[in-house]
Parts: C-alpha cells; structure tokens; sequence
C-alpha cells in the first residue's frame, strides 16, 4: 500500500488535534499557468479553458465564477487530472504541492486524489455510488491511502459522518444514498472529500441544488471544517452572493478566460470589468423590485468559434468607448490598470474605475 | 369590492406511497398540500415560496388542474373548477397557462417552434386562418427571431427555450399564469432577460402570476404578495414588503436570515444568522400540531398540540395588517433579516 503522503501523523485513527499545515514547497499550494484545454469534437475545436492563471495557498477560499460554458468545471477537472488524455488537449501548467499534473501518470495521480486533492460534485446523487452503503465508500477512499484494518477504516467512516453533522453516523453509515435526503447526501460526500485530510477542497457548486437553509448549514460546515483542517478550497459558482459570503478571492470567468480577479472585495464592491458589472446588475436585490433589471444583451459564446479579440465585445454596452475597434480585433491582456484598477482585468478600457463610479455602480443593489 | 379572480379554499393533495416493510404491505398518504387557502386578483402576482417538497409544485398543479384536489374548492372566475371533467374544464384552461421550470422537458422535441406554437390556438379555435402571424406576433413578443419559426428545441439556447414556453402560454391570451420556477434552471445574466420580459408582458398585458419559487431574491423582484410554505401549508403571507421586512414566522425569518448576501462586501452590518437544525420532516409522518415545531427554537408545548391558524395576528382596526397573516403561536417581528445598503 502506499505511505500515507499527509503532514498529518495518523497515530491514531480518532481524537486528533488542529493541525499545523505546512505546503511542502514555500510557494502556493496549487499554482495553475497559462492552462488551456481543448477537446477536439465533430463540431470543431471546443476551446473549453483558453489561458488561465491563478494560485491557491492553504487555508484560503478561492471562488471561480461564471455562467454555463465558461470553463470553470474543466479548469477544476484538469486540476485533478480528470480529463481523458486520449479526448483532451492540455497545455500549460498546473502544479499542486510542488507535483506538475499535466502529463503525470494515472497512477501518480491516483496517489493524490484524495490525498492531495479531493473534489465535491453539484449532485450528490450522481457522484455517490447508488449500489454501495455510503460508509463503504467513505472507508474505500480511507483504504486505499492507508494502510489500515477494514475495521479501522471503516470507524474513520463514522468519524467524518459525525465531523460532517450527520446524526446516528453509525447506523447512517450502513444506509445507501438514496436513503439521505439531498443535504445529508452533500454532507456525506464532503465527508468522503475529507477523509484524507487533502490540503486542496475543489467543491463544484457544492450548494446549488439544495435549498437555501440546506444551503447555509453546508457552507458552515466547509468554513468550520476549513478552519479545523487548514485546506485550501476552490469553490465553483455561479451564485454572487455566496461568493460573496464565503470567499477570500475571487476569479472571474468567460469564455474560457478569465477576465477579472483579485480579492473578492475587489471584485465584488470594486469591479472593473463589463463582464463583471453585468453580473452584478443582473442579480435583483433589496431596491429593484419591479423595476427592470440591467441584463447582459445576447447569449454566452459558443466555445467552439469564440469571437475575434474579447469574447465579450458582441456583449459589451462599452465597446465603442474603445477607439480603433480594438475590442473585436485584438484580445487584451490580463493587466492591472494602475489608477483605474489595482487588480487585473481583462480589457481594453483605459477608465473602467471612473465608470463604473459615474454609471454603473447605481444600477447594482 | 370586485371578485378576486382565483380562490382557492383548503386546497388538499395526498399521494399515496406503497410501504414494504414489515409482514403486510401498507399504504400510507404523502401529505404534498395539506390545507392552503388564498386567493389572487386581476393582475396580481402571488410568489409561492418554500424548499424541496414544501407542496409549492404541487399547488400550482391543482390549480391549472393538472391534478385533481383530494378536497377543497378552486374557484376561477366565477366557476368551481376543483372537480370539472377535462371538456368542461377546456374553456377555462384558455384563461389559465402555466410555465414550466425545465426549457429541456417541458417542449416536445419533435415538435417544431411553429407547431408548438399553433398547437394551443387550434385546441382553442383561435386565430383561425390566421395562425401563421400569430405565430410570428408571439416570437416576437418573447424576444425570438420569427424566421426561426421551423426550427426544432434542440436548437435553442435554454433561455430561448423558457421564451418559447412563455409564448406557448401566452398564445391563448390567459388571465392567469403560474409560473413554476421559470428561472432556476438558467444563468444568471438570462435570469434577468427572462425576469424582465415577464415583467413587460405582465404590464402590457394586465396578467397576474401566481410566481413558485425558491430563490427569494428573484421573488421579492416579481412579486406583490408572498406565500411561505411549509410541509403543506402556508405558514405566512402578506404583502412583499410585510414579509421581507417585517417577518413573523420563524421559519419565513429562518429563510431570510439564510439567503446568502452580496452586500456583505459592501460594508453593510452583517444580518442575523438564524440556523435551523436537522432535515425536513417526512409528509408522510408530519408533525403534530405545528409542522415546524421539530426545527423551531421557540417549540412550546402548546405547538405539538394545537395547529396553529393562519391569521392576522396584529391589532384588530389596520386594515393593511389584516393581510399579513401568520401560523404561529408565537409571531414576533424581526427585521433586519435582509441587510440594506447604506448609501
């Protein structure tokens, strides 16, 4: 069996105290570069992830945000290593404790799955094995990254059930999926994300199919269980308010790209990109009852022929402030803007801070 | 004072569920709505909300009689509709549409856009001769592009999918819509486009919505008045502004009070988190007296064993808070369960 690769000394499987949580390099815990990810289809080249850059340190909670088809599920997928390499074009790098996963074997990843990184799916449903109990599969992902008793692993199971909030986790454990309801379900498959202590939680929207008390008790549950094991959580959404709630950073995304990023007051209070701004103004809020809600025009774009220079100029109620058309013809860098926009964004606009002072920040909340 | 258009009297829905357990097989009765009374007025917009199996679903169902109530009256514009065999009830489906949560199910896939379309004038004898332009007229109406009236729904966008729906309800010209989660199932910034379209169509063409969902922003945009359910009943409703700013029921103040935030990057003083123990009871077993007792942190012993009524609980005399009504033993306002920004 493979040694254990935690910090973390498992002398005994129950009453372990806070741990102090050391990176194994001195840099950031995930570090992704320059990450792109194509699948080649009958269609066309699906552009999924076109260049994306962001870096992750222990005990932090980085959202990406952006709607359907902006590459944010396969960003996270490929941090895992999850994409067939036989359908999948990757390039770029991503390294997770100091390991480089682009190109690292199966094998090789598999001893870091869990370990390293675990994730946890939008539907508990789907992601849980129907045919098995769930204590089982708790004490499968125990086994196979120590070297422990079948009885020893599967005590841990009822320890994470009980960590995660799920009452009588004993006789719970011996129940399959389907006799959770939909918040126990997420409960148990952050139970089962947990239970090697990895130093990386990837949740992609962890809380969109359950309902909003549901909702809170689980978002709880990952900031009590990130201050108790010290992890890094990378939190997939498209919900602003969440964000709003529970992250430290935040990046934004489109069309495969990422188009703002910083700290999610930055972002959130301080935004700089039209992107950005649309999303915020689309969200109805405390003042806008019956009024009509500043929407994004158009559609997102199709991943497969992205427009030409920024993805979002068809989009853009701001394109034509730009001169020489740079918008549709040249994509612009990834760059703070110093005076106007001290974290970085994608775009062409020289004044994005005065605005959003002067015209935008009126039509949100 | 006018008749409202749709009342609705002790609205009742069981559905059995087979039980294996045990030496024999039994039957016992999923409660879905268990008791709901209200009522909604010529272009009114009542927002159902609730979470997952609240009966909210099942209410609008049995109003646009897609099911048939155990017991309790619906009454639609004059008529008692609770009971009516479907040729008796077709002239009234005319006045009374729904619009579905999921644009991938809720249309045929073998049906063109135009098909969709006409399908509703011609069960109806309208626009005769004349569907094609109608057709064209309802595209438009909803935002789509008239020439893609022969196109399958397979090649539209989800938010192009929830327009045609909208149009599909529309075509027959109702009085009524029951909106069930129009637009959970899309992103946020097509959210918005939807919203505003029903916001449009709302006030040009004098509809009134009965709008079920869980997402607490987007009903508190959309809508007039509230319902809350909870377990099969309603445990409180009133005016939008009674229920977001002055709630009485905990569980109403639970669920604000849960609701996630953008404001909180604001500066704004954080709101007071109220966090509810334990999962939802079954409505097959629910609790005695109040429902909500279980996950109430006020439970006296009173609430395991009186239902409490839903009415008005503030002095008798105001007629605004005659409306706002409550199903608790002990209502006791709290505000500031949405955070306000400062300006």
């Amino acid at each position: 069996m493979t040694t254990p690769t935690s910090p973390i000394q498992d002398t005994a499987v129950l009453g372990r105290s806070a741990p102090v949580r050391h990176s194994t390099t001195s840099t950031h815990l995930l570090e992704v570069t320059d990450l792109k990810v194509q699948f080649p289809t009958a269609d066309g080249l699906v552009s999924a992830v076109s260049g994306m850059s962001y870096s992750v340190d222990l005990g932090k909670t980085m959202a990406i945000v952006g709607e359907s088809g902006s590459g944010k599920s396969v960003s996270s997928l490929a941090v895992l290593g999850l994409h067939n390499p036989k359908r999948t074009l990757m390039s770029g790098s991503i390294k997770l404790d100091g390991t480089e996963i682009i190109g690292l074997s199966e094998d090789k990843l598999r001893r870091l799955r869990s370990n390293v990184a675990a994730m946890i799916f939008q539907d508990p449903q789907s992601a849980l094995h129907p045919f098995y109990k769930v204590g089982d599969q708790i004490a499968e992902a125990y086994s196979e990254h120590h070297d422990v008793s079948k009885a020893k692993a599967r005590a841990r199971a009822v320890e994470m059930l009980d960590r995660v909030g799920i009452p009588n986790p004993l006789r719970r454990s011996k129940q399959y999926p389907h006799e959770f309801s939909g918040g126990m379900r997420q409960r148990a498959m952050i139970a089962l994300g947990l239970v090697n202590d990895p130093k990386l939680l990837i949740a992609d929207e962890p809380t969109t199919a359950l309902d909003v008390t549901v909702q809170a008790q689980i978002l709880d549950l990952l900031n009590d269980l990130q201050k108790e094991f010290g992890s890094a959580i990378v939190l997939i959404t498209h919900d602003l308010a969440v964000v709003a709630e529970v992250a430290d950073d935040v990046l934004v995304m489109y069309g495969g790209r990422c188009v703002e990023s910083g700290t999610v007051h930055e972002v959130l209070a301080a935004p700089r990109h039209p992107y950005t701004w649309g999303l915020l103004s689309s969200v109805p809020t405390l003042g806008s009852e019956g009024t009509e809600l500043h929407a994004i025009r158009g559609a997102p774009p199709s991943l497969i022929s992205l427009p030409t220079g920024c993805s979002f100029h068809p989009r853009c109620d701001f394109a034509s402030r730009v001169p020489e058309g740079l918008c549709s013809s040249v994509l612009p860098e990834l760059s703070p803007r110093p005076g106007q926009s001290e974290h970085p964004i994608r775009c062409h606009l020289t004044t994005p801070a005065d605005i959003y002072e002067d015209e935008v920040a009126s039509t949100i909340g | 004072m006018t008749e409202p258009m749709l009342t609705v009297n002790n609205l009742v829905k069981h559905f059995p569920v087979r039980e294996y357990r045990g030496v024999f097989p039994t039957t016992l009765q999923t409660r879905a709505v268990d008791g709901v009374s209200f009522d909604i007025s010529a272009g009114q917009t009542l927002g159902l909300v609730g979470e997952s199996g609240c009966g909210k679903t099942t209410t609008g169902r049995l109003i646009t009689r897609l099911l048939e109530p155990g017991e309790g009256q619906i009454i639609f514009a004059g008529t008692d509709i609770s009971h009516l065999k479907e040729k008796a009830l077709r002239p009234h489906r005319r006045d009374l549409q729904i619009i579905f949560q999921d644009p991938f199910s809720s249309l045929n896939p073998r049906h063109t856009v135009g098909t969709i379309l006409t399908t509703p004038l011609q069960v109806h004898g309208l626009a005769k001769g004349k569907e094609r332009e109608r057709v064209q007229e309802l595209l438009e109406l909803v935002g789509l592009n008239p020439e893609h009236v022969n196109r399958y729904p397979n090649e539209f966008s989800g938010g192009q999918r929830q327009r045609i729906g909208i149009a599909r309800a529309l075509a027959v010209e109702p009085k009524l819509i029951v909106a069930d989660e129009p637009v959970s199932a899309l992103d946020v910034s097509i959210q918005a486009q939807v919203m505003n379209l029903m916001g449009k169509l709302r006030r040009e063409l004098n509809l009134a919505f009965m709008f079920i969902a869980h997402d607490l922003g987007v009903v508190r945009h959309f809508c007039d008045d509230v319902a809350v359910m909870y377990l099969g009943k309603i445990v409180e409703m009133g005016s939008r502004d009674q229920i977001y700013g002055a709630p009485q029921h905990p569980y109403t103040q639970a669920l604000l009070s849960a609701a996630p935030d953008l404001n909180v990057v604001r500066g704004v003083p954080p709101k007071e988190r109220i966090r509810l123990v334990g999962d939802v009871p079954s409505p097959i077993n629910p609790p005695s007296g109040c429902r909500f007792r279980t996950r109430c942190w006020k439970a006296q012993d009173i609430c395991s064993q009186q239902e409490p009524l839903l009415e008005p609980k503030a002095p008798a005399g105001d007629p605004l808070s005659a409306q706002h009504t409550i199903a608790c033993h002990f209502p006791e306002v709290k505000s500031h369960l949405v955070a306000e920004v400062i300006d």
